[in-house]
């Protein structure tokens, strides 16, 4: 059991203390706020941005066992500031979470991890590239080559990661406009990982191959007041295009968003209103109704998919708790993909 | 037909309303003392249990360090190797009015506790709040009152759930509030763990797993003090039983005639032991009722010494409220029902037994104990059996154990004892009437004999008890002088502020005397190791009571190394033992010194072999030599010069008179509730008297008649009682002494870790014996007020009533 | 019949037959005189029929009811119903008044009748005294009580054990006629335990105890 203090911690940036002070630089709190035309630099932009107030390093892939079967794993580092600067010690302001998870179409193993920034139990280092919380670990001698693992009290993952493509900026050229206000992030991806390791489950040690996706965000004020939760999805499809596609729902409606790749790595932004999506059917999930069958179409590039959860049970009961897990794509596009729902209560 | 059955022995009791209020009186006292001593200790143990909830200690195993603090470093490697452990950093900070004990903790990691959730919840703090500095700090109100009268602390929140003199606060600024940068105390080891993690014991051997069961160390330290008080809390609870039994031997036999009749006019002997029992199991509940209220009234007016004994010996968080506990009433009342069914347990029997056709005797019920050689057979054999299990089994208990059987066994002896000395007395007696007296007195002796028993236990345990705590005092007092030898003791902010002051002080002091320590295990336990220079402060005063030849200079050469008492008797080790303080670092023991009012033990050895393997030692505190005359002028320069808070500049004397306000607090209990039993006693004595007054006119009434004026009877009845009173307490006297020696070299040396020498105070016998004298003669004095008054008539109708 | 002792024996633990083979009769309304020596065995007999102790053998029949059948709870009420005893040692109870006492047998018994109970109070000159303790009357008087706290009760058969043992002969004349009186009022059986020849004589008839046999 976990001190409900991290509910604070957690739910602060995310909540109404952000409010958009968009184009001033920095928020009421001195947190600097996105701006378009800010270009991105790597590897610096890899690493940490204490300045920001939420920001993270997120990997999900779609695997498949030596025994056929389908497997999802999910891994995240969280950082959430509560003053916008750095101090060693147990007094640093930047607070880190991260959530491990591992989906079969039966069953779904979460873990989570905690730690104070300062005193080196948890950070992020740009080059080489680092990512750790406790002995959970993301980390290579570049970005594209990674290797990635992490466990919890019945299971446990170790991947290699080979990047396959160029990394991806979503938006304007990596700005990410998340509302109609124009609240917006920092975003990048890399889309196109090829994975080969070792799933480690009750029943003993699966071999997998499979893809995987990263993505990097942050901000300072990401979500608008009305805004109650969001649907996310990244898609693989099997003739090499990607996808990554969100709705976020508010009280003056949806606003969309996303990002068609190419083969090659060619990405398109897709501005609000281009994308559609659907709840097709809903799935009791602890103690709530989640869509766990989705139609979503993007009519500029003739798709039109049915998406559903390989196991509709993917339940992060964290101590911020969410939908997430892979899902399988049919229609115009076969293909497989993760799929992120917040704000289902 | 019950409805009159019920009637006539309700009768005798409205016909003798004394004997019903002693007998009620006699309850009350016994179940009173206990359940003070219950509702003490139920408090204290709660208060134990509470402030474990509250801290969430003892749920968890733990990581401690062999010795010192376990650098931060180190538990980040921890974390990184995959263990999930919470940080927690414990230390002291002074505060005008006492220590506070300042718990740090990883406020992300460490498990849930009540006070947090309050905060949180309640006062909506801010994450950023109680996180970033300065920090906050949750305390008690009446904690957080001291708080908030210091300037310079963080704000302080509120919450009932933490025990008194705690400060609840995130590690980072415990950090700084104890100035322990980058340190942890000890280390919890979270219940969900990952699979497969490498052993504790590969990745950090230096470290000590301890586990939760284990950590009792102020369970063990408080339970002998809990059991010090329920054995006097027992001691009372038997001294008021006397009573009780007295009377009711008393009333039954004074209804023995009143059974035969009822017996005789057809009702059943069933029925007539059910309405006794019920009779008793009434006096029982009212008299235990009584006893209930009085003894919440000596726990609430003893608890808040216990509690500052409590918090001073041990650092254990008591408070000084006392709540009303269920499960304290209904034990009070058990016990008072059970002691009224033991005590009437023989007249009970005899009851039961009473023919309806026997001539009626005058002395049955006082008369038919034991014959005087078995009883005093027993006794011998009791008191054999208690030094027996001494003998067997170790701890407190033995040593209660054979007390008990010291005691008891006593007890029996006395009135064989008595009777011999009272026929010695005889065949010195010439006159007539001297002769009558002697015999007299035998004749009395068993109608007296458990009043006297309960005198000699009451006269014997004041003894003993007084005993052990002006030696103690004694044997402190001067301790205190040997070891508190410097005239001023500083407590610098940091060690760079330390080495500041010391070489400031170099010029103006007679010697500056750093005081250094770390904590390390020994066994499994913790135990202070301090460094110390070699100077003449520690060579002609150290307190030690077990050395080896040329002591100081192995101890200056850091080839030895010094244990306090505590240390010794428990782990065993004497000098010519060796005991590893550090890993890889053992020393021979060369001498063991008495240290009285710590818990814990501690090793000394020289600073700089200590210096050598633990570098980072604080160098804040100091002990300063100089002459006293200078000591005030010095300590207003220092505090000027650097800075520091009064606290922070103790003169000797303050020490002296706070340690010894602790030890006075100690016994404090001990005295009330030895006071009271002493009372007890008299009330015993005044009771058995007045019972035996019936028994005494035929007696009195032939002396009367062949010309002893009644002012002479009535003198000698006082003459008497004092007589039997003084010679009881003589036979107190070696008792009183032997208890004494088995308090302070057993039940000490159990319950506290030392032993003491024992002082003898002829001048408290006196005083003693006259009270006893008083007791006496206070008790004689109303039987023979009513002797000198009684009517001739009253005498006469004796001869017309004889048979 | 009201009572009937057939062929009892008694010995004590190790000693001589103190009763060997009595029998003895006593019909409603009787009044018999129960004499002999010192020793001879006369309070054992009372003691026997007043279901107090126990016979070795024969048999002790009260209003129809054998003793031997009886249990300790079945003697008692014996004694509550159908007895009613007066001792020597008058064995009130200290601690009751005399009006407590009077009533006491009666209420013990569930036969308080307050009408005969304060005829018998005249009868006994006792209305003057009803307030005081025992302890504070002469030996008449406490004798009187006795006897009004067995009568009370309406027994069916009285015992007596020397009543008038422990009075001097101005006493134990007047409380043996008014014994005798209330007796024949209530109609009930007397047997009297008495040395006394002179006391023997004013009963209906004598029994003589004499070396554990009875002439």
């Amino acid at each position: 059991m976990r001190v409900s203090i991290l509910i604070f911690l957690l739910m602060l940036p995310f909540g109404a203390a952000a409010q958009g002070f968009a184009g001033l630089g920095s928020d009421a709190d001195g947190f600097a706020v996105p701006e378009r035309g800010q270009a991105l630099a790597f590897p610096r932009d890899h690493g940490p941005h204490p300045a920001y107030r939420i920001e993270w390093w997120y990997v999900t892939a779609t695997l498949t066992g030596a025994n056929g079967r389908d497997y999802g794993i999910q891994w995240t580092l969280f950082r959430s500031a509560l003053a916008p600067y750095e101090k060693d010690g147990w007094q640093s302001p930047h607070l880190w979470m991260a959530h491990a998870a591992l989906t079969t179409p039966e069953r779904h193993f979460v873990a989570e991890r905690l730690a104070r920034g300062g005193i080196g139990q948890a950070g992020v280092a740009a080059d080489p590239f680092e990512a750790w919380i406790d002995d959970w670990r993301l980390a290579g001698p570049d970005f594209d080559t990674l290797d990635l693992r992490a466990r919890g009290m019945d299971f446990s993952y170790d991947l290699r990661l080979a990047a396959q493509g160029p990394l991806v900026l979503h938006g304007d050229r990596g700005y990410s406009v998340k509302s109609q206000d124009g609240q917006a992030s920092y975003y990048y991806s890399q889309p196109g990982f090829t994975v080969t390791g070792t799933l480690t489950l009750p029943s003993g040690p699966v071999e997998v191959t499979g893809n995987a996706w990263l993505d990097r965000e942050w901000s300072s004020q990401p979500l608008s007041e009305d805004q109650t939760g969001w649907d996310w999805f990244s898609l693989s499809f099997d003739d090499g295009t990607r996808l990554m596609a969100f709705r976020l729902r508010g009280g003056r409606g949806d606003f969309t968003s996303g990002t068609w790749i190419d083969a090659d790595g060619t990405a398109k932004a897709l501005p609000d209103g281009l994308i559609t999506v659907e709840p097709l059917n809903l799935t009791a999930v602890a103690g709530r109704d989640l869509p766990t069958r989705w139609q979503l179409g993007v009519p500029d590039k003739a798709l039109s998919v049915e998406i559903e959860a390989l196991n509709p049970q993917a339940w992060m009961a964290t101590s911020f708790p969410y939908w997430e897990g892979p899902v399988r794509v049919i229609g115009s596009h076969g293909g497989k993909g993760y799929l992120e729902m917040t704000g289902y209560d | 037909m019950r409805r009159a059955a019920i009637a006539c022995l309700w009768s005798h009791w409205s016909r003798h309303p004394l004997q019903l209020v002693t007998l009620l009186a006699g309850l009350a006292l016994a179940t009173g003392l206990w359940s003070a001593v219950q509702a003490i200790n139920a408090e204290a143990r709660s208060s134990y249990a509470e402030a474990s909830a509250q801290l969430g200690t003892g749920r968890f195993d733990e990581l401690r360090a062999a010795s010192g603090p376990i650098p931060l470093a180190r538990y980040v490697a921890l974390r990184r190797a995959g263990w999930q452990l919470a940080a927690v950093l414990d230390g002291r900070m002074p505060l005008p009015g006492g220590l506070v004990e300042v718990m740090g903790v990883d406020l992300l990691s460490y498990p849930a506790l009540p006070a947090i959730e309050e905060t949180s919840d309640i006062d909506g703090i801010a994450p950023a709040d109680a996180l970033l500095a300065p920090g906050l700090l949750i305390a008690r109100p009446e904690t957080a009152r001291r708080l908030r009268a210091q300037v310079g602390l963080p704000p302080v929140t509120l919450s009932q759930n933490l025990p008194t003199g705690v400060v609840l606060t995130d590690i980072g600024t415990a950090e700084t509030l104890l100035n322990r940068s980058g340190e942890i105390t000890r280390l919890l080891i979270l219940p969900d763990q990952p699979d497969g993690l490498a052993p504790l014991a590969d990745l950090a051997p230096d470290l000590v797993r301890v586990q939760a069961e284990g950590r009792s160390e102020l369970a063990r330290l408080t339970d002998s003090f809990h059991l010090n008080l329920t054995a006097f809390g027992l001691l009372s609870f038997a001294v008021g039983l006397f009573i009780v039994h007295g009377m009711v031997g008393l009333s039954f036999e004074q209804r023995r005639g009143m059974i035969r009749t009822l017996r005789a006019l057809g009702l059943p002997l069933r029925d007539l032991t059910w309405l006794m029992l019920g009779e008793l199991l009434l006096f029982a509940l009212i008299g235990g009722t009584v006893g209930l209220a009085l003894g919440y009234v000596v726990a609430a007016a003893l608890l808040p010494d216990v509690a500052a004994t409590l918090r001073g010996l041990y650092g254990a968080p008591v408070d000084g409220d006392l709540a009303l506990q269920p499960a304290w009433v209904a034990l009070g009342l058990m016990m008072a029902v059970a002691g009224t069914f033991a005590a009437s347990a023989q007249a009970l029997w005899r009851l039961s037994r009473v023919p309806i056709l026997q001539a009626q005797g005058q002395y049955a019920w006082s008369a038919q104990g034991l014959p005087v050689l078995a009883q005093a057979g027993i006794g011998t054999l009791l008191i054999c059996a208690g030094f027996l299990a001494l003998a067997v089994f170790d701890g407190l208990v033995a040593g209660f154990v054979m007390l008990g059987g010291l005691l008891m066994g006593a007890a029996l002896l006395l009135p064989p004892l008595l009777s011999l000395a009272l026929r010695i007395g005889a065949g010195f007696s010439r006159g007539p009437l001297s002769t009558w007296v002697w015999a007299d007195m035998r004749a009395q002796l068993p109608g007296l004999s458990l009043a006297l028993m309960a005198l000699l236990l009451a006269l014997a345990a004041n003894i003993g008890v007084g005993t052990m705590v002006s030696s103690f005092r004694l044997t402190f007092t001067g301790w205190l002088d040997q070891r508190l030898a410097s005239e001023l003791y500083v407590t610098a902010r940091d060690d760079a502020q330390g080495a500041e002051i010391a070489l400031w002080l170099h010029s103006r002091a007679d010697a500056v005397l750093p005081i250094r320590s770390t904590e390390v295990q020994v066994s499994d336990q913790a135990v202070f190791l301090y460094g110390i220079v070699d100077h003449p402060t520690y060579r002609d005063n150290w307190p030690l009571i077990a050395a080896t030849p040329q002591v100081w200079d192995a101890v200056a050469e850091g080839r030895g190394a010094l244990i306090n008492e505590q240390m010794a008797r428990r782990m065993d080790l004497w000098p010519g033992d060796a005991v590893t303080l550090l890993p890889g670092w053992t020393l021979p023991i060369v001498g063991v010194y008495s240290d009285y009012g710590n818990p814990t033990g501690q090793a000394i050895t020289a600073l700089p072999a200590l210096l050598e393997r633990v570098p980072d030692l604080p160098n804040t505190r100091f002990g300063i030599r100089i002459d006293p005359a200078q000591a005030g002028d010095l300590r207003t320069e220092l505090a000027d010069t650097f800075a520091l808070p009064p606290q922070a500049l103790v003169p000797q004397a303050a020490i002296k008179a706070s340690s010894l306000a602790i030890f006075e607090k100690t016994f404090v209990v001990t005295g009330a509730l030895n006071i009271l039993t002493l009372g007890v006693a008299g009330f015993a004595i005044l009771t058995s008297l007045l019972t035996l007054w019936a028994h005494r006119l035929p007696q009195l009434a032939p002396v009367w008649a062949l010309g002893v004026r009644r002012d002479t009877l009535a003198r000698l009845e006082v003459l008497r009682s004092v007589a039997l009173a003084v010679m009881t307490a003589m036979l107190a006297l070696p008792l009183g002494l032997v208890l004494a020696w088995a308090l302070l070299a057993i039940i000490n040396v159990e319950a506290f870790g030392w032993r003491l020498p024992m002082h003898l105070f002829p001048l408290q016998w006196l005083i003693l014996l006259l009270l006893a004298v008083a007791t006496a003669v206070l008790a004689a004095l109303l039987p023979a007020r009513r002797l000198r008054r009684l009517p001739p008539s009253d005498l006469l109708q004796v001869f017309a009533n004889a048979r | 019949m009201l009572l009937s002792v057939e062929t009892v024996s008694k010995t004590y633990l190790g000693g001589r037959p103190v009763l060997d083979r009595v029998s003895l009769r006593l019909d409603h309304g009787e009044t018999v005189a129960l004499t002999g020596e010192s020793g001879s065995g006369k309070s054992t007999l009372l003691n026997l029929v007043g279901a107090l102790d126990h016979f070795d053998s024969g048999e002790i029949t009260i209003a129809g009811t054998a003793l031997s059948g009886l249990d300790e709870r079945g003697r008692a009420a014996l004694r509550r119903g159908s007895l009613a005893l007066v001792f020597q040692q008058f064995n009130l109870i200290p601690s009751l008044s005399v009006e407590q006492n009077l009533a006491f047998h009666a209420r013990l018994s569930g036969r308080s009748d307050a009408a005969w109970l304060s005829h018998l109070t005249d009868r006994l000159g006792l209305s003057a005294l009803l307030a005081r303790f025992p302890e504070q009357l002469s030996g008449g008087q406490q004798q009187r009580v006795a006897f009004g706290r067995s009568l009370a009760a309406r027994p069916a058969l009285l015992l007596a054990d020397e009543p008038t043992g422990n009075l001097d002969e101005t006493a134990s004349a007047a409380v043996l006629d008014l014994m005798l009186n209330l007796v024949a009022e209530t109609g009930c059986g007397l047997l009297l335990v008495t040395h006394s020849d002179a006391i023997a004589a004013r009963l209906d008839r004598r029994a003589h105890l004499s070396g554990g046999h009875l002439a």
